[in-house]
């Protein structure tokens, strides 16, 4: 099982990585959203896994280490913060230039609107 | 008092010049005076002690870590450097009151001059080499400043420029070479640096350390070929000139060979390096300095090549060199400063320092022309005067050098013959100058100098004869000190005199006379044949060479960065991969020790729902709509992972951001384009995937390696203490608002600044609506469906019921403030899309930056809260509560804690997603073509 997660990480991030190679704005959101699922899971795994033993108090004597948990519980939601800033980002930029483009454009169309 | 007052004085002193704007020109040079005369009568009054062989030190411990400490000494070598740079900086203080015309800043002078003269005597009176070097640095900086002090002329500007660029160089040099140093020996303390010389030269890395140290001290020195910055200082006032550039700065070289020598020195490298460099340039600035029509150019040219002097005297292996290369110090540093001066004087006074112009002052100034003559006789070695004596030193010493082998009688010869340029150019100085004639077309009508401002000259022209005629009575004691400072050995018995009977140097003494006047006179023909060769100016190479380097730069920058964020981002990622995925062929073998899970059904179908999404997502991603949806199925399915690996927490936290996430999205598609165009060549796309599919297997490894190997981890810590020290069972939970509550802190901060950001970027947003989906369809006239609209209504009482519930429940069981707060914002979010945003705004009047705001200021009280009981930031208290029909209750200060995490999180999500679905919403959706400008 350790394989297949180890699999599903590799592919989340080879998938995020050409995603961000792309030239325009959406699918390089995309990527570092699927990017944001690999590393979360990535950090996961640093606790190692671990089946029905939630790190809630009980007659249990074994837990699932909780330090790797909190850690990515708040990656999420900074993740979530990123992903939404970039998007907007990426509003702005097509308002403000007129193209979705991330690389500079060399006839810049800054105005072209005007 | 303690050493560090005397640097620490003149800091002061040039603080409290700086500040003396308002005070008449007498008072502020008075104020200047101040400081080093202070500093004079500290380092004065430590002198006996010095003079019995004694080494003071003063030493506060500062970084252990990294063997830097403040720490002062002051010997024999220290103290005859301080005492010339206290005492030329008095003098030159005084006599910049009198050179300075009344439009020039004289504060801002005297506070750079008190500025350097602070950096020199921290470099002399330094016992630890990061320290030193640190003054090191600061002598370049401040001479930069002196140097262009008249920053409107462009040759003070340029000259600063060179010298710094080539000093600081240097200081770089330098400094590489004294951590090498420092890590030889175990310490940046000079004196256990010093002490331990055997040690250093027998490292493998003496040969660099030397190289790199001599290179400091050459290009401070104006060493050849590093000397053509010294005669572009001469655009500094002439005071500046006479401080900096004879007794001062370029001496600064010289001081840390003499230094190092104890630790340094002694090999035959050294010897070879030191003597010849020092050789090339007392030849090379004799000969040029006859041909400068310039005063302060033949002069500056002669302090380059009386410094080659002093250096190729260190290089020489006997003590008595030594010695000599020390007593020259002092006598150079006296004749040069009154020369300099002399030279300021008739620069002022007529208005040029043009040789060629400059004639017969002597009937004009007969005072200053006296005293310059003694000075120009001094430094031609002229008998009865300081010069002379040190002169036939070298000239001793030369004799005894055994360099080159059989031809080391080569060396006496070159020196002799270097003295007979040195008198021939000091009898230029002395005869062009104030005989030769009358003077041609002067700026000004000559006249003497006030009579204060010849006092300095005539303090310095006194000690030129007195320690001429009485050198064992003035300069015994210090020059004694000085050389056991330097040699550590017992001083070697020295004896100066004026007369040694009739012996090979003053025979070389006399050759060199009479060879100087002999070239004096025929120098029509040597002028004639200097004008034919090309001219070979150090600084046009420096120039050339800036700006080709300059150029290369620019055009590598422009090459590199291109504004290509894609091709930024691929050489990131090649470089991170390349340095992640190296060390993975180094490991034996990739699966560790650990027992690993069977493969169960689940799993697999999961495994395979995940990376199908994964890669639909990449094969549509220019279908943008259809990507989004494959990649909420990822989402979906690694929240599923959570759940699956015992992480309840997560999986919920992940599925809540998950809806989150994919609403803002698809609100996001409204405005760009819902295609991408095809662009990429094959060529490009398939070296992504290579690129890409390189750090899957990279990654995928480190993760692969990583789980099947055993856990040490601190979490035992967290576990065993949460019931009883954070008061809940839910151990992810209480990490997040007991254990680890100030990381918490931060990021909630993060999320609320995020959505503050984003509301900044969406204002006064010029937008671009399309009328029509990309292919051409009208949106769907009904807004609003009424079915969603009815059941979400329904729908929001019970949902905010059970956030309230996770909320309550997240310290024991899974949930929380992070979690209860996503999902109150998508129950919000949801009536936005049931109803449009001016429906919800008619009945919820929240403004969502109080909300942040608030959720963040709880959060913070509640661990300022802690500070009222004495108790740490964020300490938690709780307790448990009988209340009547709930039962016994666990009541936490972490809960309002994490109602703060709980307001936060919903004032953020719901501020980044309203403000853009507002903006859907001021009118029908149709094209807008407002400019950015029309709006403001």
């Amino acid at each position: 099982m350790e394989l297949l997660y180890s699999v599903c990480v590799g592919v989340l991030v080879s998938c995020g990585v050409f995603l961000i190679l792309r030239a325009r704005s959406f699918p390089i959101v995309l990527g570092l959203t699927m990017l944001s699922y690999a590393v979360n899971l990535f950090l996961f795994a640093s606790g190692r896994l671990t089946i029905n033993k939630a790190a809630i108090l009980s007659a249990n004597d074994q837990y699932a280490d909780p330090l790797p948990q909190a850690l990515v519980l708040t990656a999420i939601v900074i993740g979530f913060a990123m992903t939404a800033f970039s998007v907007i980002l990426s509003i702005r930029a097509r308002a403000d230039l007129g193209n979705d483009y991330v690389n500079q454009q060399t006839n810049n169309k800054i105005g072209v609107k005007k | 008092m303690a050493l560090f007052w005397v640097p620490l004085i003149t800091t002061i002193g040039s603080l409290i010049s700086s500040r003396a704007a308002k005070l008449s020109r007498n008072e502020t040079a008075a104020v200047a005076l101040i400081a080093p005369l202070i500093a004079l009568v500290v380092c004065l009054y430590h002198s006996p002690a010095v003079f019995n062989g004694e080494t003071l030190y003063d030493h506060i411990q500062w970084l252990d870590v990294l063997g830097v400490h403040l720490s002062f000494r002051l010997d024999g070598l220290s103290l005859l450097f301080a005492l010339l740079i206290l005492g030329i900086g008095c003098l030159v203080i005084f006599y910049a009151r009198y050179y300075l015309s009344a439009k020039d800043s004289l504060p801002k002078l005297y506070a750079y001059l008190l500025l350097f003269m602070t950096a020199m005597l921290g470099i002399v009176m330094s016992n630890n080499m990061i320290q030193l070097w640190f003054f090191w640095e600061l002598t370049s900086i401040s001479s930069f400043l002196l140097i262009s002090y008249w920053s409107d002329k462009t040759e003070a500007r340029k000259g600063a420029l060179m010298a710094l660029t080539i000093t600081g160089a240097g200081g770089l040099a330098l400094l590489a070479g004294l951590l090498i140093l420092g890590n030889i020996v175990g310490s940046y303390q000079l004196d256990q640096v010093l002490a331990s010389g055997e040690l250093i030269k027998q490292s493998q890395w003496y040969e660099v350390t030397l190289v790199l140290i001599l290179l400091g001290a050459f290009t401070k020195s104006a060493q050849f070929p590093f000397h053509f910055w010294l005669p572009h200082a001469m655009a500094a006032p002439t005071p500046v000139s006479a401080y900096l550039h004879s007794a001062t700065m370029v001496k600064a070289g010289i001081f840390l060979m003499a230094r190092f020598y104890p630790a340094l020195a002694g090999t035959e490298i050294w010897f070879i390096i030191v003597s010849l460099t020092g050789l090339t340039t007392l030849l090379l600035g004799a000969y040029v300095a006859l041909f400068k029509h310039d005063l302060k150019g033949l002069l500056a040219y002669s302090t380059i090549s009386h410094l080659g002097l002093i250096t190729l005297l260190l290089g020489l292996d006997t003590e008595l060199a030594t010695v000599a290369a020390i007593f020259h110090i002092i006598n150079h540093a006296t004749f040069k400063a009154s020369l300099f001066m002399a030279t300021g004087i008739i620069d002022h006074e007529t208005g040029t320092r043009d040789m060629r112009k400059l004639n017969g002052m002597w009937k004009f100034m007969p005072f200053t022309a006296t005293l310059a003559m003694v000075s120009a006789a001094a430094m031609a070695g002229v008998p009865l005067l300081n010069g002379f004596l040190s002169k036939e030193m070298f000239f001793a010493e030369t004799l005894h050098a055994q360099l080159l082998g059989s031809m080391s009688w080569l060396i006496p010869v070159l020196a002799t013959l270097a003295g007979a340029f040195s008198v021939a150019y000091s009898a230029r100085f002395i005869h062009d100058v104030f005989f030769n004639g009358e003077p041609i077309d002067l700026p000004k009508q000559p006249h003497e100098a006030p009579r204060y401002m010849r006092v300095p000259i005539e303090v310095l022209v006194a000690i030129c004869l007195l320690v001429g005629m009485f050198p064992n009575l003035i300069v015994d004691e210090i020059l004694d000190a000085a050389s056991s400072a330097v040699l550590t050995t017992s001083t070697p018995v020295f004896e100066i005199a004026l007369w040694h009977g009739f012996n090979l140097p003053l025979l070389m003494s006399a050759l060199a006379v009479t060879g100087g006047v002999l070239i004096y006179t025929l120098r029509k023909h040597l002028f004639q044949f200097q004008a034919t060769l090309p001219s070979l100016e150090g600084r046009y190479i420096f120039e050339q060479g800036l700006e080709f380097i300059l150029a290369w730069c620019q055009k590598r920058i422009a090459q590199f960065e291109n504004g290509s964020l894609q091709r930024y981002t691929i050489v990131l990622i090649a470089v991170v991969l390349f340095f992640a995925g190296a060390p993975l062929f180094d490991m034996q073998k990739l699966v560790g020790e650990s027992e690993p899970h069977p493969i169960d059904m689940f799993n697999a179908v999961g495994t395979g729902l995940l990376i199908a999404g994964a890669l639909a997502t990449v094969i549509w991603h220019r279908q943008r709509m259809i990507s989004l949806i494959m990649i909420s199925i990822v989402g979906l399915m690694v929240s599923v992972a959570f759940t699956r690996f015992s992480a309840p927490d997560l999986a919920l936290t992940q599925l809540s951001v998950e809806v989150v996430t994919v609403v803002l999205l698809m609100l996001a598609l409204f405005f760009l384009p819902q295609k991408t165009p095809k662009e990429s060549t094959s060529i490009r796309v398939l070296r992504d995937l290579l690129i890409a599919t390189g750090c899957g297997v990279v990654v995928g490894s480190i993760c692969y390696a990583l789980v099947t190997r055993p856990l040490d981890s601190i979490s035992q810590f967290f576990v065993a203490n949460a019931k009883t020290g954070g008061g809940g069972t839910n151990v992810v939970n209480v990490i997040l608002v007991d254990f680890r509550g100030f990381d918490t802190l931060g990021e909630i901060t993060v999320l609320g600044i995020a959505a503050l950001g984003i509301y900044k970027l969406l204002n006064n947003l010029p937008l671009f609506m399309p009328s029509t989906d990309s292919e051409g369809r009208k949106w769907a006239r009904e807004k609003y469906p009424l079915l969603l609209a009815t059941i979400s209504q329904t729908l929001l009482p019970l949902a905010l019921l059970v956030s309230a519930f996770i909320f309550i429940r997240g310290h024991n069981l899974p949930g929380g403030g992070f979690i209860a707060g996503l999902v109150t914002a998508t129950a919000i979010i949801l009536q936005y899309i049931a109803h449009g945003s001016n429906w919800i705004s008619e009945r919820l009047f929240f403004n969502y930056r109080k909300i942040i705001a608030t959720g963040v200021m709880i959060a913070f009280i509640c661990g300022v809260g802690s500070l009222v009981f004495d108790k740490p930031f964020l300490t938690s208290w709780f307790d448990y509560f009988d209340i009547p029909l709930v039962g016994k209750t666990e009541l936490a200060s972490a809960m309002i804690f994490d109602l703060g995490v709980y307001i936060t999180v919903v004032g953020a999500t719901m501020m980044i997603l309203a403000s853009l679905g507002k903006l859907t919403a001021n009118d029908e959706p149709k094209a807008n073509t407002k400019s950015i400008g029309a709006n403001k």
